[in-house]
Order: C-alpha cells, then sequence, then structure tokens
C-alpha cells in the first residue's frame, strides 16, 4: 500500500550513519590523518583550493578526508565553508616575477635568462607501477647533485613584450569585480572571465583547451612560460597608505604564446593566454590559459564559431560545483512533473488512436 | 504570529554561524533584489547568489531567499513534489531549525512561510503568507534561446514572438499545447515568467493570489516575484483556451476528485493507484471525514 514516499527522516539518519561508515572503512587499518593528506597527496589538496577557491591546505586535506577522496565533492564543501568567510580586503596584483621558483620551463627558447629547471615532474617519467611502494617505510633516494635554486628572473614574455612582439595587456586600473560576489553579466570582461576559469573544472577546461588544439578555435599556442613556486601575497590595508606582506603561497602560473594575424588597428603580433592555479597544478593552469585565449576572440575581431570561444558557453558550464549540483539533482523526485508528462502522453496517445480509427472508418465507407 | 509559550518550544539553533546561516549583508543585498522584483512583477533580478552547504539544483536559491526573509518568529513549512516527508524536504526543514531555531510545520495554514519545490499547496493561501519556490531555469524562453544576452533584450523589447510561435507549433503539431508542467505565465500583462516546474495544474493558483510569491534560482543567481493581488495568466490562444490537467480517478486516502494525484504502482503487474501529492492537504481530508 501506500508506505514507499514516506520516512524521509529516519532514512536520511541512516543514510549518514552508512555513509560515515563506507568513509572510515575498515577499521583494522590506522584511520588516514589530515597532515598526511596534506603532505602526500598534496597535488589533490591543490587541485581542491585552486577550485575550491580558497588557499588553505589543512582545510583542503580535512575536505578530502571527509569526502573520501572524492575531490569534487571536496570542493563543494571548501566552497561552502570559503562563502561564510567575511572578505575585508583584496590583495596587491601578486608579482610571478619574483616567485621562489622550484619549476620553471619555457617551450619558446632553448635557453633563457634564469634558465630551464625541470623540478619536480612527473613528465620525464615512465609510467610504470612502482612496485616498492606497495612496501611500506620506502625512503627517499639519493640526490643526484645537490638540488639548484632559479634565482628569482623576469617572465618570458615580458621579452617579447619589450621587442614590441607582444600584445600589451594594459592595467584598466578599474575596481576589480568579484564572480563570487555579483552574478557574471554578459558579455563579460577578461577579469570576470579570469576568475571563472580560475575556479573552472580542470577536466571540463583541459577538453575545451583540447578542442581548440584539435581545429574548434583555431589558435597555435606555444607554452611561453610554465612556473610553480612561492610568491608572497601584499595587501594594502585601508588605514595604512602602503603594502605589507601577509605570506607565501604556491601558484602555477602559465603564459601561452598566441599568433594574432592583426586588426585595422593594430599590428601583427602575438598574444597571451593567462592561466593561474593554487598549489603544483600544471595541467589546469595550462589548460585555462588555452581558454581564456580562446575567448578572447570577441576582442580580438576573431570569429567566433567554436564552443571553446563562446563566452555564455564556458563560463556558465565550467563551474563543476554548479554543475555537478545540477546533475545530481535529477536524483530528487519529479513524481509531480512525471506525472504531468504522463498525463500528456497518454493524451497524445489517445488521440492518435481516435484519428486512426476515424481514418479507417472513413476508408471502409469509400 | 505565535505564542510566546510556543516560543520557548522552538528548537536550539546551532551556534557558529549566524542566524539562517547567511550573514546579514547577504541577507540585505537578497532583500534587496527582492524588492525590486516586488517592485517589476514577473521581472528577473540578478544577485549575487551565494555558495550553499546544499548542492546547487537542490534548492539553493529557494534556501536563500528563505534565509532572507525569516524571522525568528515565523513557522516554516517545506514541501517537495506536494510532500513534507520527502528526503529534501526533509533536509531542508531541518537545514533551517538548526541554522534558524525557527518553529517548522506541516500545516499550510499554519505557516508564514512555504518553501516549495514543484507544487503549490491545495489548500488557499492567506493574506501575509510568503510562497518561495526553488527553480532550477528561471528564464522561460532558455529552451527556446540559450543566449542570455538575446533573452534579455526580447524582455526589454517585450518581444516574446519566439514563446508565441513555439506554442504554436504545438497546436500544428499535436493539436494542443505540450507543455505540462513550468508552463509559461504573463505577469501584470508585461513579463512573460517561468512559474517554476509546478504542473500546469497550479498555474491558476498564482493569479490574484493574496499570498506573496518569491522565486529563487541559485545556480543561476535570479530572484524574481508575484506580489499579491497580481495578474497571471497562463500563455494561450483564442481558440486553444489554456486547461489544467483532470484525472477519472479520485484520491485512494481521502478520495479528493479535484487535487492533484500521484500516481503509484503498488505491484509487479503495474496496477496503478492515484493519491494526493499534497500529503497535508490529504490528511486533512481524511480527519475532517473522521470527524463526521
Amino acid at each position: 500500500m501506500y508506505v514507499a514516499v514516506k520516512g524521509g527522516e529516519k532514512a536520511i539518519d541512516h543514510a549518514h550513519y552508512l555513509l560515515a561508515k563506507k568513509r572510515r572503512g575498515s577499521t583494522d587499518i590506522p584511520e588516514l590523518e589530515v597532515a598526511q593528506i596534506r603532505e602526500q597527496m598534496s597535488l589533490a589538496v591543490a587541485r581542491v583550493m585552486t577550485e575550491g577557491s580558497l588557499y588553505d591546505e589543512e582545510l583542503a586535506a580535512l575536505a578530502i578526508k571527509q569526502s573520501a577522496g572524492d575531490l569534487l565533492e571536496a570542493i563543494f564543501l571548501l566552497r561552502a565553508y570559503r562563502t561564510t568567510l567575511p572578505r575585508f580586503t583584496e590583495s596587491v596584483p601578486l608579482q610571478t616575477g619574483e616567485m621562489q621558483m622550484e619549476r620553471r620551463i619555457s617551450a619558446t627558447y632553448k635557453d633563457l635568462p634564469g634558465g630551464q629547471l625541470l623540478g619536480p615532474t612527473f613528465d620525464y617519467t615512465h609510467r610504470l607501477l612502482d612496485f616498492t611502494l606497495l612496501a611500506e617505510g620506502q625512503a627517499l633516494p639519493e640526490p643526484s647533485q645537490e638540488p639548484l635554486q632559479a634565482e628569482p628572473c623576469p617572465r618570458v614574455l615580458e621579452l617579447l613584450e619589450k621587442e614590441g612582439l607582444m600584445r600589451v595587456e594594459k592595467n584598466s586600473q578599474a575596481d576589480v569585480p568579484d564572480i563570487t560576489r555579483e552574478p557574471l553579466d554578459f558579455p563579460t570582461n577578461r577579469t570576470q572571465r579570469l576568475q571563472a576559469l580560475a575556479r573552472g573544472d580542470e577536466g571540463f577546461m583541459m577538453a575545451l583547451a583540447y578542442s581548440t588544439q584539435r581545429g574548434y578555435g583555431r589558435n597555435h599556442p606555444f607554452a611561453g612560460e610554465i612556473r610553480i613556486g612561492f610568491t608572497e601575497v601584499w595587501i594594502e590595508p585601508e588605514e595604512l597608505d602602503f603594502a605589507v606582506p601577509l605570506g607565501d603561497i604556491e601558484v602555477t602560473e602559465c603564459e601561452m604564446v598566441t599568433q594574432f594575424i592583426g586588426s585595422k588597428t593594430e599590428p601583427a603580433q602575438f598574444t597571451r593566454g593567462y592561466g593561474l592555479a593554487f598549489g603544483y597544478n600544471e595541467r589546469k593552469a595550462m589548460s585555462m590559459a588555452l581558454v581564456d585565449r580562446a575567448l578572447c576572440a570577441g576582442e580580438l575581431g576573431e570569429e567566433i564559431i567554436s564552443p571553446a570561444q563562446q563566452e555564455e558557453f564556458v563560463l556558465m558550464h565550467c563551474d563543476n560545483v554548479e554543475a555537478a549540483g545540477f546533475v545530481s539533482h535529477l536524483k530528487l523526485p519529479h513524481y509531480v512533473d512525471f506525472q504531468s508528462e504522463l498525463e500528456l502522453i497518454r493524451k497524445m496517445h489517445a488521440q492518435d488512436e481516435q484519428i486512426s480509427e476515424e481514418y479507417s472508418i472513413q476508408e471502409k465507407q469509400a | 504570529m505565535i505564542s510566546s509559550l510556543e516560543n520557548q518550544n522552538r528548537p536550539a539553533r546551532a551556534e557558529g554561524y549566524n542566524f539562517a546561516y547567511l550573514d546579514e549583508q547577504t541577507k540585505r543585498m537578497i532583500r534587496r533584489g527582492l524588492l525590486k522584483a516586488v517592485a517589476i512583477p514577473g521581472y528577473q533580478v540578478p544577485f549575487g547568489g551565494r555558495e550553499m552547504p546544499l548542492p546547487y539544483g537542490w534548492g539553493t536559491g529557494g534556501i536563500q531567499v528563505t534565509a532572507a526573509v525569516l524571522g525568528e518568529d515565523d513557522v516554516l513549512k517545506v514541501i517537495d513534489q506536494g510532500a513534507d516527508d520527502t528526503t529534501n524536504a526533509v533536509s531542508i526543514r531541518r537545514f533551517f531549525s538548526t541554522t534558524a531555531g525557527v518553529q517548522t510545520t506541516e500545516r499550510t495554514g499554519e505557516a508564514t512561510i512555504i518553501q516549495t519545490r514543484h507544487r503549490i499547496p491545495e489548500a488557499e493561501l492567506k493574506k501575509g503568507q510568503i510562497m518561495v519556490f526553488q527553480v532550477p531555469i528561471p528564464e522561460p524562453l532558455r529552451f527556446i534561446e540559450p543566449s542570455e544576452t538575446e533573452t534579455k533584450t526580447m524582455h526589454a523589447l517585450n518581444d516574446y514572438g519566439v514563446m508565441h510561435v513555439k506554442l504554436y507549433e504545438d497546436i500544428a503539431k499535436y493539436g494542443h499545447i505540450a507543455t505540462a508542467y513550468a508552463y509559461p505565465v504573463l505577469v501584470d500583462d508585461r513579463y512573460v515568467m517561468d512559474p517554476s516546474p509546478i504542473p500546469k495544474f497550479d498555474n491558476p493558483k498564482l493569479d490574484m493570489s493574496p499570498a506573496l510569491m518569491l522565486f529563487g534560482a541559485g545556480r543561476e543567481k535570479r530572484l524574481y516575484a508575484v506580489p499579491p493581488y497580481t495578474r497571471v495568466s497562463s500563455l494561450d490562444f483564442d481558440d486553444h483556451p489554456f486547461e489544467v490537467q483532470k484525472w477519472e480517478q479520485s484520491c485512494a486516502i481521502c478520495g479528493s476528485d479535484h487535487s492533484y494525484l500521484d500516481e503509484i504502482i503498488v505491484d509487479d503487474q503495474g496496477t496503478r493507484q492515484f493519491v494526493c501529492s499534497d500529503t497535508d492537504y490529504c490528511s486533512q481530508q481524511v480527519a475532517r471525514q473522521e470527524k463526521q
């Protein structure tokens, strides 16, 4: 009888209990510590901080633990925490040129001031499972030489800028809009777009970036520079008329160089796509830079034909908290709407039957 | 208003968060948006929608609106699909009893604020009540025109040609308008509005209602409103007037033959039964019958 839809309250309590149990797994295995996640899963922490738009390694690690490793869920947790925090100031623009670098590469110059520094990277590893990691207590391998520290050095694209080959990005001096406080208003400006892309889903962004490489949004990019390291955050409190440093954060910055054939008012030159992510997060920063450049199509007078160039398409769908929420809401009951649809389709069937009956009567009479 | 005795029965409020979760500045921002929405009935007001601790698509817009208008003395009812005991309704009701410590109810008549997903209660609403609708896609023209830039212009120019063409094409193809829920309405003779995915059965309840109707779309960051006693007409044609769903059956529990019915399948043979989607209305009907 009519019992199926009752008991939501109890069901929720049980579900919470079962989730806690599933998250913990077998109690024979020691529980993960937040500090272990922060230290040993730092790339997951970086992704959660970036897309969660909050630089806090400990809370990001906590979110990963609480979400049983579901990074999108962890991002959601961090966002829901972030939204309750007061916003008391904005920082002075980051001086990434003065970054203490752990990695810095350029694909456009073989050698350049500051040099190339591979740093920690998966790039030249062979993707063979390392079964020695199955054994616990693995010691770090001996370093082959003293690790080098790159000296802070100017950014590669500034060199091209000095030569007049790179389109100069002008500082608009305008107030920085905050897309987490003011809804996006189309058409957007680049500041809003970069904010949306910075917190956008890595997978979605990478697929879009990939599509531009395969001809959907013609742009021929070069990785002008990727740098990863620690940079200082400065703020200028209202009561002071000078800036003070707040601390260091680890960021990944990517600048892509792309051709631009010129327009009536501008000569042919290179343009830049910009990507920035918290922590060690190269894939995201590169993808973001490609999508940023694709979205500049309108301002550069390029024809807008591909998904990655359409700001409404990209910006309205890149946020994984929004996307995951709306997709998952299909799990909610839709009895009422479905009932309407049922009624409608039955009505249509009845109509069809009536028509075909009338038709066969007419045929018989003829 | 509730008595001071009942005041003492209010659930304890969780510490660490502001009353009803959102900070006061955010609530003020939302209230300003709501005032604008009330002043321009049916017009979609953009607002700085916040990230909520519930997922987008699960009622974040409605929750923000409720949080913004909720006071300590309010009595809150939350329904999903017309029912108070569906899981998401339970979850949202709990959210407010924890973060705001307000009294909650399942009785439509007792509530000062009713947050809803997909239904308007069967019992007539009263002056002073506020309905809060959860809205997935606020733009009624969205499935005809995907671009916000375009639809914004259409609203501004009062140019609803595409909508009329769509409805006309339905009639040409099927002989009737093939929209069963989220059926578009014209508000105060000016803005075409999505009444949220309520069945078109509920559309007439919006017209000249004494209650204030507030709509919140969290993911899309839009607010809109139908003030009390406002004309709301469902779009139609003179020769194809708007009509609502009817059932041949009546409710298997209370016997009602004029409420919105949900179909439930009761055995492996696909035997169907119909019951009121509005659980409070259904139980009130049963109680009345038992008295008689």
